[in-house]
């Protein structure tokens, strides 16, 4: 996993002095072991009657039929596609951190890829709930399968993009709850091993009898690795084939052989801003400082920053190719986008995704907890704006004039975000109480040469170049896991 | 964990001597012949015009190439990449003959627009210039003209040459400081030592990746796309971006194997062997991802002033040539790469290399070739000629480069763990 040599300029992975394995299955286990306190009662309640308001919306819903949205014969797919496609985006940074900084062999990943999983999870499950919810009838969901003839003949068109988006989407939610599951595994055991009663007997059911020999070890980087290779091209293809739902249409604004990579992009965005939302409050709340440090957070803001401008170089490409491509439909399209009625959802947009990301060039801001927690939210509601822009402002005014209309939410279509807003953080936050939000047993691989206290002791034993020592004690200024008198 | 005894010899300089040098030269002297053949033997009817597709191909591929280079160099600086600080060097030589390439392909660019021909166009005699005739013919934005044309008028704020030339030269020229600018660190923290010179590369290598991340897409569109001019894709810059940065890759894998061979790096292991295989791997599915993409959406949508451009390119002189294209730049690369142990085969990766390198050739041929010589196309003297040309050309001065300076950067902060690259 680890090369055999860690340069000392490295930040430190694990911070804190007398970090030993023990300490990290101790702290990492709190949550787990004991019982919540109030301030996860509190969030939990909020987030549960949040969930109780989709479990109302969509009832509703469903009683009615889709006409309880505020959808129009112009703009036949608004805040029910938005909301899907923001939420498998955000989905992306998971896998992300989980498979492709595997490949890499980045050791930050360690001790956040597990809830940024989780988090991926439960992202997936909260688009799936739009398109069942779309639906209509979804007692007939199956329908979307290629079911056997003798079903009846109603074989799916194969040639739309929805149904690459049902094989997509499906095959990546099965592959990462694999992935994450397996991850799961040692950590599993190790709770199983310090419980006691009905307790034990669940997880150990659930550690499916791992009994951490040497040959289980090595199976489980094999298939890391494996599962790793799997996912990284699933992670790549659902957003492909969600941009792919639009771009094979002949919808001014929507048709662009940009897509795909744009939204891949978009989503990796996303996706960690919404990490950031997450685990910014987490490790603060569950006592996470040494797990999750500085070195993360930041790491994580210079993502936002280049995802966040590999799509601003896509906007500008578009409103570029727009005006070059001298197809008038095209033109009109983007030039409605800046300047028609719903400007302010562009310009919202332009300044959540691309304009303020930006900020995180500046050191001061991209190490302030407070900043990127801020900018984490902006982040979030600007890639919601983007797929409104997307969406909405592409359809409201379509090939005829006398068809435009402008797209008017009912307070359905406002509950059901919110409400599914609401189950995802109540799937979080049952996530944090019974399986470790860190990945103890990665975690445990950094403390010989990735933590603060190995590379203390390495410059105790003069082992390192002082210049070299200095540039790292000064990177530690910023921390706020490693007390000053350490630092320069 | 242990220390190792290095018995290298870390201040050897690569000698650019015999073979190497003599071989160059007469690639470069292949090149010059075929440039002259291509202009003044060669009797078609559009010799001229050929040959200047053939230098635009060759000036674009090279400057590409170089600016890979540069653009590994900066990628590696702000990932805080750890495993490369050994090879360094080799993007380091790449990028120090980026100045070379670029005017180069200025040169031909300005030269291509300056120079003119008669062509027969619907009947009527036009003179048009050897490159970028379809906007850059004179009256096509002129209402009173009889070649007006109002897609091209439309366009002529951006597509009229002196813009165009100024574009392309601010853009390279910016490419060509920063390129000079890593080299000069990099060597002075061979001299001084600290960690000064580290972290000035890392600062511009961030500013160089946002000016290339932004004006990369301009400059294909420019450079390749504008060829046909009618055309547009949102992809073709990050198409363009993919294929340079696997022939940059194969490039630096290639030049690497070739001076482990002859006694050079060997402080390399098959680890580093392994890594710049993962990325020629990646990297190819990844442009076969831009490609198929691009071609999906315009297939699907069916529009007409898209599908032109692939309409194009399945006329039967250029369809099977389309198709080799996916097999040498997607199959090859997928089922020769995919094992681990395919990826510490030198020999194996010096031919996937020379084949993607082959390969991109096919791919920017099949860019640029369809919008200037159009069904005349063919391989001959001219264009096998050429490509030895500056294949001898980039040799040349990117060994030379190679030979000034000690082939290892020894107060690189990562360099020890590039010397203990395990994986």
């Amino acid at each position: 996993m680890s090369s055999h040599h860690e340069s000392i300029i490295r930040e430190p992975l694990v911070t804190g002095d007398n970090i030993t394995y023990a300490r990290v299955t101790n702290e990492v286990l709190i949550p787990v072991e004991n019982k919540p306190n109030k301030a996860w009662w509190i969030g939990f309640t909020v987030a549960a009657l949040g969930a109780l308001l989709w479990v109302v919306a969509v009832s509703y819903t469903f009683w009615t039929g889709i006409g309880a949205w505020g959808l129009n014969k112009t703009v036949g797919w608004a805040w029910d596609i938005t909301g899907f496609v923001w939420w498998v985006g955000i989905g992306h940074a998971g896998t992300l951190i989980s498979a492709v900084l595997l490949l890499f062999r980045q050791n930050w990943r360690n001790s956040i890829n597990r809830s940024a999983e989780a988090m991926t999870i439960f992202a997936v499950i909260c688009a799936a709930t739009y398109v069942v919810s779309h639906m209509g009838r979804p007692w007939l969901a199956y329908f979307c399968l290629p079911l056997p003839n003798q079903f009846g003949s109603l074989w799916v068109n194969f040639n739309s993009p929805l149904i690459w988006d049902v094989f997509a989407i499906s095959t990546y939610f099965s592959v990462s709850l694999v992935f994450w599951y397996t991850g799961l595994l040692p950590d599993i055991a190790s709770i199983r091993d310090r419980a006691k009663g009905t307790r034990r007997r669940v997880y150990s059911v659930l550690s499916f009898g791992w009994n951490g020999s040497v040959k289980t070890w090595q199976r489980f980087e094999a298939v890391s690795l494996i599962l790793a290779g799997v996912s990284t091209p699933l992670v790549l293809s659902v957003h492909t084939i969600v941009s792919m739902d639009f771009a094979t249409s002949l919808e001014p604004g929507w048709h662009t052989t940009i897509f795909p990579p744009y939204f891949v992009a978009g989503a990796i965005f996303s996706g960690f801003a919404m990490v950031q939302t997450l685990l910014l409050i987490a490790r603060k709340v569950l006592g996470f400082e040494n797990y999750i440090t500085m070195f993360h957070i930041e790491a994580m803001n210079k993502i936002i920053i280049l995802t966040g401008s590999i799509v601003g170089v896509a906007y500008l490409t578009e409103l570029f190719i727009a005006w070059y491509s001298g197809a008038e439909y095209e033109q009109y399209a983007f030039l409605n986008r800046v300047s028609g009625p719903y400007w302010w959802a562009y310009w919202s947009m332009m300044t959540c995704n691309v304009i303020s990301p930006q900020l995180f060039w500046f050191k001061k801001i991209r190490t302030s907890i407070f900043w990127s927690w801020v900018l984490s939210i902006v982040v979030n509601i600007g890639m919601w704006f983007e797929r409104f822009v997307i969406i909405v402002t592409s359809l409201h005014r379509d090939y005829i004039p006398s068809s435009w209309v402008m797209f008017h939410p009912t307070i359905i279509d406002v509950c059901v975000f919110i409400g599914s807003i609401g189950v995802f953080f109540t799937l979080f936050l049952l996530f944090l109480r019974v399986l470790p939000a860190i990945a103890m047993a990665e975690v445990k691989l950094l403390l010989k040469s990735a933590s603060h206290q190995a590379k203390k002791k390495l410059m105790a034993e003069g082992k390192v170049d002082p210049v070299q020592a200095q540039y790292y004690k000064e990177s530690l200024t910023k921390y706020d896991s490693v007390p000053a008198s350490e630092t320069v | 964990m242990g220390t190792h005894n290095h018995t290298h010899n870390f201040s050897q300089q690569f000698e650019f001597t015999g073979k190497p040098k003599t071989w160059s030269l007469i690639a470069i002297v292949i090149g010059i012949v075929a440039i002259a053949y291509g202009f003044l033997i060669d009797t078609s009817e559009t010799h001229a015009e050929r040959t200047f597709a053939n230098l635009l191909l060759m000036g674009y591929y090279f400057t590409c190439v170089c600016a890979a280079g540069t653009f590994f160099l900066a990628v590696q600086y702000v990932a805080q990449a750890g495993w490369s600080a050994s090879i360094l060097r080799i993007p380091q030589a790449f990028a120090r003959v980026l100045p070379i390439a670029a005017v180069i392909l200025v040169l031909i660019c300005a030269a291509g627009l300056f120079t003119h021909h008669e062509i027969e166009e619907e009947g009527v005699k036009v003179s048009a210039p050897l490159l970028y005739k379809h906007w850059a013919t004179h009256g096509l934005a002129d209402p009173a003209s009889e070649h007006y044309d109002e897609v091209i008028a439309g366009k002529a704020s951006f597509l009229n040459v002196p813009f165009f030339l100024s574009r392309m030269v601010i853009f390279l020229g910016l490419y060509s400081i920063f390129a000079m600018l890593f080299t000069r660190f990099s060597y002075n923290e061979d001299l001084e030592g600290g960690m000064n010179n580290y972290q000035k590369s890392f600062k511009y290598a961030c500013i160089f990746l946002v000016i290339f991340g932004f004006t990369t897409p301009i400059w294909s569109f420019d450079t390749v796309m504008s060829l046909e001019a009618h055309w547009f894709s949102t992809m073709f810059g990050w198409y363009n971006f993919a294929a340079m940065w696997v022939s940059g890759l194969s490039a630096i894998a290639l030049t690497l194997i070739l001076l482990r061979k002859a006694g050079y790096f060997t402080w390399t292991n098959d680890s580093h062997l392994h890594d710049l295989g993962k990325f020629m791997f990646a990297f190819s599915i990844f442009w076969t991802y831009v490609w198929f993409a691009q071609f999906l959406l315009i297939y699907y949508a069916n529009m007409s002033e898209e599908t032109v451009y692939f309409y194009e390119r399945w006329e039967p002189e250029f369809k099977p040539w389309f198709w080799l294209n996916i097999v040498i730049n997607f199959l090859s690369p997928v089922l020769i790469l995919m094992s681990r142990d395919n990826k510490r085969k030198e020999n194996l990766m010096m031919f996937v290399a020379i084949l993607l390198l082959c390969g991109h050739w096919l791919d920017y041929y099949m860019m640029i070739m369809p919008g200037t010589v159009s069904k005349h196309r063919t391989f001959g003297i001219t264009e096998i000629g050429i490509a030895i040309g500056f294949a001898g050309t980039f040799a040349f001065f990117m060994l030379n480069a190679l030979s000034k300076r000690p082939l290892v950067p020894k107060n690189h902060p990562f360099l020890e763990e590039s010397l203990h690259h395990h994986i």
